[in-house]
């Protein structure tokens, strides 16, 4: 019975969310296939082991943890040589990857070590006879692609949040195993990894977005943006290109083509127009909600409700709305 | 310094797409492409590199004959002179189109390869990191920032809810993501300097794809929205419908 590996990703010594989905994925995939096991990759620096029995929880039956003092930051060629490794000394049906900044870097490397098969992004997939399929949005969400990987191991990397892990408890044997290369000799190192905004929520993982654009006039005025985002809870804050070009915001913030694409439960655009470049990056969320004080504004041809007005008086009426709304639930 | 970088001829993503009748790919009537918008920032990064070291930029690109006119284009921006890796079908898998990349980059001496960071048409974002992996060069992927000195580069690179820097020796593969230079617009003399720029045609030596697409759907258009209201009075109307109707307050 072939086996499923997930890699577990990591960030300064805990496990991302991103590191369950990847799990869960390859749980399913494995009983898809008649239960073989799922073997989970854990790398960090010493002391990472303790994180190794969380992902037994998720449906991994094995988890090798790969400790080392130069790996608590992401080294993408040991971790690739690794990953290759583990690959090429068993029977492997499939290996996940969460298709983030790592997991991107990372499954493409692995995959030309191997010669194998990678879909990328993958929102959805299933296995057939011999065959993985695998659904990916491309074309900026225009247009969805179903991918027929061929050959084993086939690679994926998942979407953050297109998986809902449920737990399937088990116990993990967590085994140790050695960097594939030694890492001094490593050509790329990560000298520095900064997260000053590792406090707030994600794009890609927050089922709830409040977008700004260029109708908010000023950086300082984003705080309306902000206070409605904290008001509803569990929201991230994102930004059109005009916006971030500005240096209002940090280019990260970038929802549109040549930004995040995201697809979040409610998307609340403010003093957004509907630039083509932004709606890109949104048109697939499941309820849009916009404010424009332009009637015509494009933007109100995909959003599911609009108000259309001044948004100096609408933001926060709907933030002191929404407060009292949170305060009853 | 002599710089690679590597663009994709890609559709106009604003136009309205339909499919071919055989629902594996775009209906091509119509079609009006351009160079992917990541690739355009990866060759401004190559054209100020050589404007203020010196050297050479050399553009790749697979794809049918009328990726020349996209060639073209990065010529008139400024780079030295052009290759084109022909095939009539660009496949989807990253790796056949690494393939192709990496047997006409293995003996090019070049000290830099760049790509954009993901192609805008597939998404798929693999082709860099792929043909790195084939020439055995150290890659960056999703670069933000970029200093190159004495043979080494400092880059940055955005996380999601954070940012690393990296250090890497040279000869590298890089792959560019947006904010970091904005493309020049191709001047009047760019353009006609271009016309004589070599342009070189090689047949291009594809891997055999292991990923292949199997059907494409158009997702269904978005129902039409409606307006709640006018001003701060309509927000409570509001609310009712994201709580009662759309379940997601």
């Amino acid at each position: 019975m072939a086996a499923v590996l997930a890699v577990a990703e990591a960030r300064n010594g805990e496990l991302r969310k991103v590191a369950f989905e990847a799990v869960a994925a390859a749980r399913q995939a494995a009983d898809a296939s008649g239960g073989g096991e799922v073997h989970a990759m854990l790398f960090g620096a010493p002391g990472i082991s303790a994180r190794a029995e969380a992902l037994g929880r998720f449906g991994a039956d094995v988890v090798s943890v790969v400790e080392h003092e130069a790996l608590g930051r992401y080294s993408p060629e040991v971790f690739a040589a690794t990953v290759a490794e583990r690959l090429r000394a068993s029977d492997y049906r499939a290996a996940f990857f969460a298709a983030s900044a790592e997991g991107r870097d990372l499954a493409p490397r692995v995959a030309a070590k191997l010669g194998a098969s990678l879909a990328s992004d993958v929102t959805d997939f299933e296995l057939q006879g011999d065959a993985v399929i695998a659904r990916h949005p491309a074309y900026t969400g225009k247009v969805i692609v179903t991918l027929r990987l061929m050959g084993s191991p086939a690679l994926l990397s998942l979407r953050p949040g297109s998986i809902t892990p449920s737990e399937q408890p088990r116990t993990a044997r967590v085994e140790t195993m050695a960097p594939a290369m030694d890492p001094a000799a490593a050509r790329v190192t990560v000298t520095e990894l900064s997260a000053q905004i590792s406090t707030r929520l994600d794009l890609g993982e927050a089922s709830i977005i409040v977008s700004g654009g260029r109708g908010l006039r000023t950086a300082e005025n984003f705080k309306l943006v902000e206070d409605l985002a904290a008001a509803i809870g569990n929201a991230a804050v994102g930004a059109t290109r005009a916006v971030t070009d500005d240096g209002w915001r940090p280019a990260t913030d970038q929802i549109g083509q040549t930004g995040r694409l995201v697809s979040p439960d409610l998307y609340i655009a403010v003093g957004i127009s509907g630039a083509v470049q932004h709606l890109a990056g949104m048109r697939n969320a499941k309820t849009i909600v916009a404010n424009n004080k332009d009637k015509d504004a494009p933007i109100f041809k995909i959003a599911d409700y609009g108000i259309v007005g001044d948004l100096f008086e609408i933001v926060p009426r709907l933030t002191e709305e929404i407060r009292k709304v949170r305060q009853n639930q | 310094m002599k710089i690679a970088v590597c663009i994709k001829r890609v559709p106009d993503m604003e136009m309205r797409f339909s499919l071919a009748s055989d629902r594996k790919s775009l209906d091509p009537a119509g079609l009006k492409f351009e160079m992917g918008d990541f690739d355009g920032y990866a060759l401004e990064v190559g054209l100020q590199l050589i404007e203020k070291q010196g050297g050479e930029v050399v553009l790749l690109s697979i794809g049918p004959d009328g990726v020349q006119e996209t060639l073209r284009k990065g010529l008139a921006m400024g780079a030295g002179r052009a290759v084109q890796l022909k095939t009539e079908d660009v496949p989807f898998d990253g790796l056949a189109i690494a393939r192709a990349l990496a047997a006409e980059l293995k003996t090019g001496g070049y000290d830099l390869i760049l790509f954009g960071r993901v192609a805008t048409d597939t998404a798929n974002g693999t082709v860099g990191p792929m043909t790195a992996e084939l020439l055995d060069l150290p890659c960056v992927t999703s670069i933000s920032e970029l200093d190159i000195a004495d043979g080494r580069g400092t880059a940055r690179r955005e996380l999601e809810g954070g940012a690393e820097t990296m250090q890497f020796s040279l000869p590298a593969v890089l792959t560019i993501d947006e904010g970091i230079a904005r493309p020049r617009l191709a001047s009047l003399k760019g353009i006609m300097a271009a016309k004589k720029k070599p342009l070189e045609v090689k047949p291009a030596q594809l891997g055999e794809p292991r990923l292949v697409v199997e059907s494409m759907t158009l997702p269904p258009d978005r129902p039409p929205g409606r307006i709640v209201g006018e001003g701060a009075d309509a927000v409570p109307e509001l609310l009712r419908l994201l709580k009662t109707e759309a379940k997601v307050l």
